[in-house]
């Protein structure tokens, strides 16, 4: 509701113009079963308007997406509204004391039904307690939860813990400097609670991290060694994303003015143990169908779910080996630049509403290749279950 | 198969069908048993006689001489026919009965033609009460006044969940008067029964259920399985319980009365409402004995219906419908922007999305918006009763609107900024652009004259005043300020709109203060002259509130807030040509130390949760203090009318009750005027002249108004 609202205001066109209505949501509460056809129905968009909701783990979002933009590249439709909710703070989950404290908090300041609501947040060690949530973070096939994996892979390609923590930091300081620029100007809405309160930014942004700050937080998942810790891994968030798909009828109808075009997309699978590199997989087959190199990316969204995780997704492309043995490549993919990716930080700071964050991160990867000037970007993410997801978008 | 564009949607087609009269169908225009004007009735296969009102030529049910009548001929047959049960109800998709024809209460003097039709009316319920077989009332929607002495006369009441029940009498000066006094302390808890005609208030299905007032709530749906029920006795009866008899029984009374009595003072005093005190005494004397009681109603309410108080509350009744008739277009917009989330800006746009409309509600800064949303959510959950799907479905409506981006798709555009000529010119430059062509520019402001807004305008015809008073949930007035250059169907289309939530539009010309606040401005100043004269606060407004008016002029200018009254006060000075008090200089002093009232909590009086403290022993206040404080109000009304700022003393009556709440009793000034005798007001104020300086000369417009 938070964010569709001000986005179906400023169309010239009326909300129940769409097609149809696809969102993700991982996490359905029982007292919203497809929450597609909630929102449709609460945003104004008509009795008639159909909505279905799709479900692939923390890709959910981007799914949505995929399925609009297929949908209409078959001409069955022309105007999808596409998006990502989560709301876990809403979630019928067994809570330790301290945490139905925070959750009767969070509750109370929203509606029974404001899943899309955002920025509320907690730091993994306060859902360390949470038994129904950190099973839901948990691959049932190989019993690891996500902290877990990106352990495993972080160790893998030799990621330390200072290496993970100065990642960290720095999406925080980039996120910091985005927020004060003004860069997410219509793309991030305020919130508004039904008490008053005004959500209007991000709490989990801690501008003054610091390597050496986030040094002192104890591992989150793999006590006493790890290197995953509250601070260098995304938040748990609530948080909505919506974007508009158009076909080229709809954009001449209606008057629009296109952002961005999707020229292709991808989804991989691997082991679930090492989930975090799915982007690996997917990008790569994205680069390889359209003939492109790494360095022809200008401009990469990889869903920060933990630090170490989207360093050893960079660490993967930079290894001989397993470019060549793993991607089928003919040697290491090269060296994504830093200031190619996540340019106005990630999920480590604004949070990772799992629902909800494949397709915010394609919204702000147009947005950010637009005020960049970029023509070329790819958004994505890896996904809890041995998945990846990836979308090659060219800036109109 | 062809196909062609579906005009409405499943429920628009098959809503209408959502209402079970038995053998009949909506619309049908068979066969009915008997032939009359207002009353249809078939049987149906289980023998179950339906009798449905549908009074004539109109879309609302009400009782009156005629439908009584003919309802008792209706009886008569079926006392013949002895069908195996009876079925009552409403063929009309707004309720079941409405109460009586209040046009045949208009303008009665005489008690013994209206204790004649009581005694009538009576007789056709007690007859319904006594047929042999089951009778059974089946309620949908309103079931008010004579419509719940209907039901009551029924052996069983089955309500439809959209229900709703009550004794409004009181709010006209009456009480019940076929037999409700009665039938109802009879029924259900007697404190619960005369709290309900004490007050007027009506309660819905469920709450009804419980109070013993109907037998079963039920929907649509299953209302001909219910009636079997009713009729075979499958279905029970809520039957009055013991209480019902102890709490009638004479020490019962002598304990419960003087507490009722108590109540009713504090709430409405004897010598202007002496309805309650009626109804009390009548439940005091008659309670233990029906018969008794069922008799001395009659000449009760007959007695009740010719005072002043009642002519004048059915005066206001009309005046409410005239203004509402003033509402009755047809306006199809769906979507308002308003600008500014100040207080009145706020209140504005929940209450239009309360009742439907999609709002964008505009502002620079998000904290106003949050605390517009804070106190939208606060009114919803006063108004919903409980019923939260409302308040989700208006809150989402509502919606924040940093960037202004509402304007472009609005269909009617409230600007509630400041009061400030060249900002609101700002505004108006920067989304009359981004208007659509159909779209209405309306302003909030209760002090610049339009023909000054309008100056840059590309369409000044579409231009026009929308003034809200505060609370805008409350107070049910909103003045039409037009401009001689508006177009006419835009002046239509605001008063459709008001219509459409629930307010009461008044036209008034564009002139400094309009009609309400330029009426209420000597009223709060003579006030402060007052002070000023050494005379205490609450003794001043012990004045005007023994006159009846819901609040006395101290008070008011707290709530009203002391800054917007200098304000007022000085641009009225300025602006007219009468001449007015000047502001005493405390009061400048205390707005500028930010003591500005009820918003602050402090201000002439100290405010303590959102009522003033006042000591209760205020002094009778000396002579002249309440015409001083009232009379120049009429004197305002009556400049307004001659200047030509209001058509007639209709909607200068209705104005100044639905905006300020003027003694009701009273039937709104220029009643009281005519009433009082204005030859009387206008020696009176000429006397005031001479004493209290030229501010009371009476205006010349006193001639026109023999």
């Amino acid at each position: 509701m938070q964010c569709g609202r001000p986005l179906l205001l400023r169309q010239p066109f009326a909300p129940d113009a769409f097609d149809q209505v696809i969102l993700g949501c991982v996490n359905v509460i029982a007292d919203e079963m497809n929450p597609a056809r909630v929102a449709a129905l609460r945003l104004g968009m008509g009795e008639a308007m159909t909505a279905f909701t799709v479900q692939i783990n923390c890709g959910s979002g981007m799914q949505s997406i995929d399925t609009a933009y297929r949908t209409i590249r078959e001409g069955v439709s022309d105007l999808i509204l596409a998006g990502g909710a989560e709301a876990l703070s809403h979630a019928p989950l067994v809570y330790s004391r301290s945490a139905v404290g925070w959750y009767g908090r969070l509750f109370g300041a929203r509606t029974v039904g404001a899943r899309l609501a955002a920025f509320a947040s907690v730091r993994p060690s306060f859902f360390k307690p949470v038994i129904g949530l950190e099973r839901g973070l948990t691959d049932p096939i190989t019993d690891l939860n996500m902290g877990q994996t990106a352990e495993l892979v972080s160790h893998l390609f030799h990621i330390t813990r200072r290496q993970a923590d100065e990642y960290a930091a720095e999406s925080q300081q980039r996120l910091a400097a985005a927020q004060k620029n003004g860069h997410f100007k219509g793309e991030m809405e305020p919130a508004f609670a039904r008490d008053g309160t005004l959500y209007d930014h991000d709490d989990g942004v801690r501008p003054d991290s610091t390597a050496d700050s986030l040094a002192k937080l104890k591992p989150a998942f793999e006590r006493p060694w790890g290197k995953v810790t509250p601070g260098n891994s995304s938040q748990i968030t609530d948080g909505a994303s919506w974007v508009i798909l158009a076909s080229e009828d709809a954009v001449q109808k209606h008057g629009l003015t296109p952002k961005a075009v999707i020229v292709d997309s991808e989804w991989s699978a691997l082991d679930p143990s090492i989930m975090g590199l799915g982007p690996v997989y997917c990008s790569t087959a994205l680069l390889k169908r359209h003939n492109l190199a790494l360095g022809d990316i200008e401009l990469w969204e990889l869903n920060e779910a933990f630090a170490a995780q989207v360093l050893g997704c960079i660490a993967a492309w930079e290894d001989d080996e397993f470019c060549r043995d793993a991607l089928g490549l003919d040697g290491a993919a090269g060296r994504i630049a830093r200031d190619r990716l996540n340019v106005d930080g990630g999920a480590v700071g604004v949070g990772h509403p799992v629902g909800a964050s494949g397709n915010r991160i394609v919204l702000h990867l147009v947005n950010a290749m637009k005020r960049l000037g970029h023509k070329r970007g790819i958004a994505t993410e890896c996904i809890g279950g041995g998945q990846g997801g990836a979308m090659l978008i060219e800036a109109i | 198969m062809t196909t062609s564009h579906a005009a409405k949607t499943a429920l628009g087609v098959l809503g209408p069908r959502n209402l079970e009269l038995g053998p009949f169908t909506l619309g049908d225009t068979g066969q009915d048993a008997g032939a009359w004007q207002h009353w249809r009735m078939r049987t149906d296969e289980d023998g179950i006689v339906w009798l449905l009102f549908d009074r004539k030529d109109a879309s609302t049910n009400t009782l009156s001489e005629e439908t009584l009548a003919e309802m008792d001929a209706v009886l008569a047959k079926l006392e013949q026919d002895h069908p195996r049960g009876l079925v009552i109800r409403s063929a009309k998709r707004s309720g079941f009965i409405a109460g009586a024809d209040i046009a045949q209460f208009r303008g009665v003097t005489e008690t013994g033609p209206i204790e004649a039709t009581l005694t009538r009316g009576h007789a056709v319920l007690d007859r319904l009460d006594r047929l042999p077989f089951p009778t059974v009332a089946v309620i949908h929607g309103y079931c008010l006044g004579g419509g719940l002495e209907v039901a009551l006369a029924c052996d069983r009441r089955i309500a439809i969940d959209d229900a709703s029940f009550g004794f409004p009498e009181v709010l006209l000066g009456l009480h019940p008067g076929l037999d409700g006094t009665v039938r109802l302390t009879h029924r259900i808890n007697p404190i619960q029964a005369m709290t309900m005609m004490l007050t007027g208030k009506t309660e819905r299905a469920r709450r009804a259920k419980s109070l013993g007032l109907v037998d079963a709530v039920t929907q649509e749906r299953h209302v001909r399985n219910a009636v079997k029920a009713a009729v075979t006795g499958e279905l029970k009866a809520a039957k009055p319980g013991w209480l019902v008899s102890l709490l009638n029984s004479s020490p019962a009374r002598a304990i419960l009365v003087p507490r009722m009595r108590r109540d009713a003072s504090k709430k409405a005093p004897r010598k202007h409402y002496p309805a309650p005190h009626a109804l009390i005494d009548l439940w005091m004397q008659h309670g233990g004995d029906a018969d008794a009681m069922q008799k001395a109603e009659i000449p009760s309410f007959a007695k009740l219906l010719v005072t002043e108080t009642a002519q004048n509350l059915v005066r206001v009744f009309f005046l409410r419908n005239t203004l509402k008739g003033l509402a009755g277009g047809r306006w199809n917009g769906g979507h308002i922007h308003v600008i500014g989330a100040g207080a009145m800006g706020g209140d504005i746009a929940a209450w239009c999305a309360w009742h439907g409309f999609t709002v964008s509600l505009a502002d620079m800064k998000p904290e106003p918006l949050a605390g517009a949303i804070k106190r939208a959510a606060e009114l919803y959950g006063k108004i919903s009763h409980g019923d939260r799907r409302k308040v989700r479905d208006a809150l989402d409506r509502l919606i924040p609107d940093l960037a202004g981006e509402g304007v472009a798709s609005a269909d009617l555009i409230i600007e509630a900024v400041p009061e400030n000529l060249e900002l609101k010119k700002k505004v108006y430059a920067g989304i009359e652009p981004k208007m659509k062509s159909g779209a209405i520019l309306a302003t909030n402001t209760s002090s610049i004259p339009l023909e000054q807004l309008r100056v840059g305008l590309a369409r000044p015809e579409r231009l026009v005043g929308v003034h809200f008073f505060n609370p805008v949930s409350r107070m049910q007035l909103v003045e039409i300020v037009s401009h001689d250059g508006v177009a006419d169907d835009v002046l239509a289309d605001a008063r459709a709109f008001l219509g459409r939530i629930d307010r009461l539009p008044a036209p008034v010309k564009s002139a400094p203060g309009f009609l309400v606040n330029r009426a209420l401005t000597p009223y709060l100043l003579e006030a402060m002259v007052m002070l000023d004269e050494g005379l205490k606060k609450e003794t001043i407004d012990r004045a005007a509130e023994d006159f009846g008016m819901p609040m006395g002029p101290i008070e008011l200018a707290d709530q009203v807030g002391l800054d917007i009254c200098l304000h007022v006060a000085e641009m009225r000075r300025g602006s007219l040509e009468r001449p007015m008090p000047e502001p005493p200089q405390w009061l400048k002093d205390k707005v500028a130390k930010g003591e500005l009232g009820r918003k602050t909590g402090k201000g002439l009086y100290d405010w303590k949760d959102g009522r003033a403290v006042k000591p209760s022993d205020a002094a009778v206040p000396p002579a002249d203090t309440t015409d001083r404080l009232i009379l120049p109000m009429l004197d305002v009304c009556v400049a307004c009318l001659r200047e030509g700022v209001v058509a007639d003393e209709e909607i200068v009556d209705g104005a100044m009750i639905f905006a300020t709440g003027f003694a009701p009793f009273r039937g709104g000034p220029l009643h009281y005027a005519r009433a009082r005798g204005m030859d009387d007001v206008r020696a009176t104020l000429s006397r005031l002249a001479t004493k209290y300086g030229p501010r009371f000369q009476p205006d010349p417009g006193w001639d026109n108004l023999k």
